[in-house]
C-alpha cells in the first residue's frame, strides 16, 4: 500500500491511496465524471478527454482518468470551462458519428448516447460531417458486427484485443482525419486472425462493435406451428441475465429465466449444463486414457498436456496461434454442440419427432459459439445440430419483447429429459469450473472415495489470477488405477487469451509440465463471456463467480457421473465414454488455421 | 520457405525481434519489392511475435510504405503549394497521358505508378517528381517525356 493523499474535490476532502486518478478519488465521494476511453480493466489511453476537470493553478484542464492525485491538489469537476469543454467534445464525436439512435441496436444501451442526453446536444450545435467519410460496415461474421459509422475511436477495442487477449485483431491504421479502427489490410473479422470472443463488444461504449442478434430468427421459429423448438441454457446465464432486466449483479435467477422462456414460448426449455456432465465423463475419460497409455503402455504418441476445449474462442485461437498443439486437445466437443447434436438424435427419438422438425436454440454468455455452431464439424445429427445461439444480452432482449415483467415471474423447473444437472456442470462457467468438476469424477473413479468438500484438497483451483498452478498427488487407488499411484497430477488454469498464450508458451518451451490445463478465451471464464450483459468488468465478475458457486453448494448433487440422467443416457443411448457412438456424436477434430 | 519469407528472416535476424526493429524491416521491405505484400507482412508478423494487423496498422500511418502492389519505377509527384503555382498540374496531365493511368493507379505491365506526395524537399526546383529514389527537377512536360522514354527503353 502506498501512502495516503489528500486532495479536495469540489469542496470535498478526500483520503485515497497514492496513484489513485482523480476519476477513481471522485468516484469515492459518489461525484461522477463522464469518460469513453476509460474502461477499468485496461490500461488508461486518455484519448477523449471528456473526462476533463479543472485543477486550481493549472492553465489547462485535466484528464481525470489519466491523472494521479497530488497532495493538496483542489479538483473542481463542475465549472463552467469543464462544462463547455465537455459539451464541445461530445458535439465533435456526433459530428463524426452516424447518429441514428432509433434505428441502432444500441439504443438505450449507449454511453455515448447518455451523454449526449445529459448534455441535451442537438442537432443544431454542429455540423454533420458523416457524409464526407466513406463509412464501412462489416457483417460477414456470424458472430460481430463492426459499423465504423459508429466508432468514437476510444481504442477500447484496441487495447482489449492486445492486453486481455494477445490477439491484436483490431488496429489503429491509418493517420489524421483519416484514422480508423482497422483489421489486417482491412478484410472481414471473419478473414482474420480474430477468436469471436467478443470481449471488444463488450468494452465498445457505442454501436461501432455488436453481437450479429438471431432474435428475429427465434422469433419466427417459435411462432412457426410447425417447428418445436428447443432451447438449451449455458451455466453463467443464470447470475448475470437479471443485470439486464433491473436486477443486481451476480444475482442467481436461473428459475425466473426457465419461467420467462416457457412463457416465450420454447416448446422444452433444458439445460447445457446436463451436456457439462457428460462433457466430463468424456474428457475425464479421455484424461485417464490418456494418462494410462503414457504411463502404462509408454505410448510416446499421446499428447500430453490435455488441454480443455469447451471454449470455442480458445480453439479458435490455438487452431491460429499453435497448431502444432491441436493434438493435444481433447477432443470433446462444447456442451452447446454436446447438447445440439443430441437434441436432434436421442431426445428427437425419445419425443417421437422428426429431426428435421426441431430447431435447437442455444443460449449462451457467448458470441464465439456463434461460430462455433456454424462450423461444418457440428452436423453429426444430419442436421445443424445448434440452429441459433443467442447471447445473453438477446434473450433479455426477448424477454422484454415478450412483454414479461422479470422480477415478479414464479421460480420453474427445467424440462426432462436433459434438463437434469449437477454442482459440477454449474461451475463451468468459471473459470477452474471445468478442473474442479473434472477433479470431482476423477478422483472418485481413482480412489473409490468422495471428494472431501469439506477439505480444502481442490479449492485451489478457485479464484480470479490469470493463471493457476496446482499438483494433486494422487494416493490410495482402487486396483484398476494403480499406475497412478503415487503420481502427482501437474495442471494449470487460464482465462483470458493473453494468460493462455503464456501458459502455451511455457508448453512449448518445455517449461513447463503439465498433464492437464484448463483454458478459457474470456476474463474470468463465460461469467465474463463476450455475449453476457455489459457493462461486464472485473468487480462484476466476482458477483457472477460468488453466485455461481453458491449455486453449486446448494445443488443436491455435485458429481456429473451421479447425475441420474447421465446414468441412463450411457445405458439407453451411448453406452459408454468415448465408444462408437460417443465419437460420432460427442467427438470432433480441429482445423489448423495458421498462415503456412 | 519462400523467398519473401527468407528475406524477412534474414532482416529480422539482422535488426532484432524487438517491436523497435519493425520499422527498419518495413523500409528495407519496401526498398527491395517496392511494396509491402500480404505474405511479407504475414511474415514480418511472424518474425516479432506480433499480429499482421499490427504490422499493417504501423505500414498505412506512413505514406511512403506502400500496401499496395506498385510498379517497379514508382513516381511521386510533389503536391506542394508552391509546386502547384508553378504548374503541377500540366505535369500531372502529361505524365497520366503518356502513362495511361490516373493518379494512385499502375500501369498494366507493373512498369509505372503514379503518386503525388507531400514536399520532397525541392521547393526551390519545382516542378518536381522522385522516380523510386531519384529526384527530378525544373520539370517540363518535354523533359518529363524524355524522363519516361529512358526508363521505358531500359527495360
Ligand atoms: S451508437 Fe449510440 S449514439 Fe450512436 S446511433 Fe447507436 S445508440 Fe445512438
Ligand atoms: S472478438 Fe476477440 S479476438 Fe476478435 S477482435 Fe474482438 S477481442 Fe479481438
Ligand atoms: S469500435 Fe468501439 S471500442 Fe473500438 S474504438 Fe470504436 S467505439 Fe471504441
Ligand atoms: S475517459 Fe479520460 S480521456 Fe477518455
Amino acid at each position: 500500500m502506498g501512502n495516503i493523499i489528500k486532495l479536495k474535490i469540489d469542496g470535498i476532502v478526500v483520503s485515497v491511496v497514492e496513484g489513485t486518478s482523480i476519476l477513481n478519488a471522485a468516484k469515492n465521494v459518489n461525484i461522477k465524471i463522464p469518460t469513453l476511453c476509460y474502461h477499468p480493466d485496461l490500461c488508461v489511453a486518455g484519448n477523449c478527454r471528456v473526462c476533463v476537470v479543472e485543477q486550481e493553478g493549472a492553465r489547462t484542464l485535466t484528464a481525470s482518468c489519466a491523472t494521479p492525485v497530488s497532495e493538496g491538489m483542489v479538483i473542481n469537476t463542475n465549472t463552467v470551462k469543464v462544462r463547455t469543454a465537455r459539451k464541445h467534445i461530445i458535439e465533435l464525436l456526433l459530428s463524426e458519428h452516424n447518429s441514428e439512435c432509433t434505428k441502432c441496436y444500441k439504443n438505450g444501451n449507449c454511453e455515448l448516447q447518455s451523454l449526449a442526453a445529459e448534455y441535451k446536444i442537438t442537432n443544431e450545435n454542429f455540423i454533420d460531417l458523416v457524409p464526407l467519410h466513406n463509412y464501412t460496415i462489416d457483417n460477414f461474421s456470424p458472430s460481430i458486427i463492426k459499423n465504423n459509422s459508429k466508432c468514437i475511436r476510444c481504442q477500447r477495442c484496441v487495447r482489449t484485443c492486445e492486453q486481455l487477449q494477445s490477439v491484436s485483431a483490431l488496429v489503429v491504421a491509418h493517420k489524421g482525419e483519416h484514422m480508423k479502427i482497422s483489421t489486417f489490410l482491412e478484410k472481414s473479422l471473419f478473414d482474420v486472425v480474430c477468436t469471436n470472443c467478443g470481449q471488444c463488444i463488450i468494452r465498445c461504449p457505442v454501436g461501432a462493435l455488436i453481437e450479429k442478434n438471431y432474435i428475429e430468427e427465434v422469433w419466427n421459429a417459435i411462432y412457426d406451428p410447425n417447428k418445436h423448438v428447443v432451447v438449451q441454457t449455458a451455466p453463467a446465464v443464470r447470475v448475470a441475465l437479471g443485470e439486464d432486466l433491473d436486477m443486481r449483479h451476480g444475482e442467481i435467477v436461473t428459475g425466473k429465466m426457465v419461467s420467462a422462456l416457457k412463457k416465450i414460448g420454447f416448446d422444452s426449455v433444458l439445460d447445457t449444463d446436463f451436456a457439462a456432465d457428460l462433457t466430463i465423463m468424456e474428457e475425464g475419460t479421455e484424461l485417464l486414457t490418456r494418462l494410462k497409455k503414457a504411463l502404462v503402455e509408454n505410448d510416446k504418441t499421446v499428447a500430453l498436456p490435455m488441454i480443455t476445449s469447451c471454449s470455442p474462442g480458445w480453439i479458435k485461437f490455438i487452431e491460429h496461434e499453435f497448431p502444432q498443439f491441436l493434438s493435444n486437445v481433447s477432443t470433446c466437443k462444447s456442451p452447446q454442440q454436446m447438447f445440439g447434436v443430441l437434441t436432434k438424435t436421442y431426445y428427437a427419438k425419445k419425443r417421437n419427432l422428426d429431426p428435421a422438425q426441431i430447431v435447437s436454440v442455444s443460449i449462451m454468455p457467448c458470441t464465439a459459439k456463434k461460430f462455433e455452431a456454424d462450423r461444418p464439424e457440428m452436423r453429426s445429427s444430419g442436421y445443424k445440430d445448434v440452429d441459433y445461439v443467442l447471447t445473453t444480452r438477446e434473450l433479455a432482449v426477448m424477454i422484454k419483447q415478450a412483454g414479461l415483467d422479470f422480477r415478479s415471474l414464479p421460480e420453474e423447473k427445467y424440462d426432462s429429459f436433459m434438463g437434469q444437472s449437477t454442482g459440477a456442470a454449474v461451475i463451468f462457467g468459471v473459470s477452474g469450473g471445468v478442473m474442479e468438476a473434472a477433479l470431482r469424477t476423477a478422483y472418485e473413479f481413482i480412489t473409490g472415495r468422495e471428494v472431501p468438500f469439506t477439505n480444502l484438497e481442490i479449492k485451489p483451483v478457485r479464484g480470479m489470477e490469470g493463471v493457476k498452478e496446482t499438483s494433486v498427488k494422487i494416493e490410495r487407488t482402487l486396483p484398476e488405477w494403480r499406475f497412478l499411484e503415487g503420481v502427482t497430477l501437474n495442471t494449470a488454469i487460464a482465462h483470458g487469451l493473453a494468460n493462455a498464450k503464456k501458459v502455451m508458451q511455457n508448453v512449448a518451451s518445455g517449461k513447463a509440465n503439465y498433464h492437464f490445463i484448463e483454458i478459457m478465451a474470456c476474463p474470468g471464464g463465460c461469467i465474463g463471456g463476450g455475449g453476457q450483459p455489459i457493462p461486464t468488468n472485473a468487480e462484476i465478475l466476482m458477483k457472477r463467480s460468488e453466485a455461481i458457486y453458491m449455486e453449486d453448494t446448494g445443488m443436491p448433487i455435485r458429481k456429473s457421473h451421479e447425475n441420474p440422467e447421465i446414468v441412463q443416457i450411457y445405458n439407453e443411448f451411448i453406452e459408454k465414454p468415448l465408444g462408437q457412438k460417443s465419437h460420432e456424436l460427442l467427438h470432433t477434430n480441429y482445423i489448423d488455421r495458421s498462415e503456412k | 520457405m519462400t523467398e519473401i519469407k527468407e528475406m524477412v528472416k534474414i532482416l529480422a535476424e539482422k535488426h532484432g525481434r524487438e517491436r523497435g526493429a519493425l520499422m527498419p524491416i518495413l523500409q528495407a521491405v519496401v526498398e527491395k519489392q517496392n511494396f509491402l505484400s500480404e505474405e511479407a507482412m504475414t511474415e514480418i508478423a511472424r518474425q516479432l511475435d506480433i499480429s499482421a494487423a499490427q504490422v499493417y496498422g504501423t505500414a498505412s500511418f506512413y505514406s511512403f510504405l506502400d500496401i499496395k502492389p506498385r510498379g517497379k519505377y514508382v513516381i511521386r509527384v510533389c503536391k506542394s503549394i508552391i509546386a502547384e503555382m508553378k504548374g503541377k498540374k500540366e505535369i500531372l496531365k502529361t505524365l497520366e497521358n503518356s502513362l495511361k493511368i490516373k493518379v494512385g493507379q499502375t500501369t498494366p505491365d507493373r512498369m509505372f505508378s503514379l503518386l503525388e506526395t507531400n514536399d520532397i524537399g525541392w521547393s526551390d526546383q519545382e516542378p518536381s517528381l522522385l522516380i523510386n529514389e531519384t529526384p527530378y527537377t525544373n520539370l517540363t512536360s518535354e523533359k518529363i517525356i524524355n524522363i519516361i522514354h529512358e526508363y521505358r527503353s531500359k527495360n
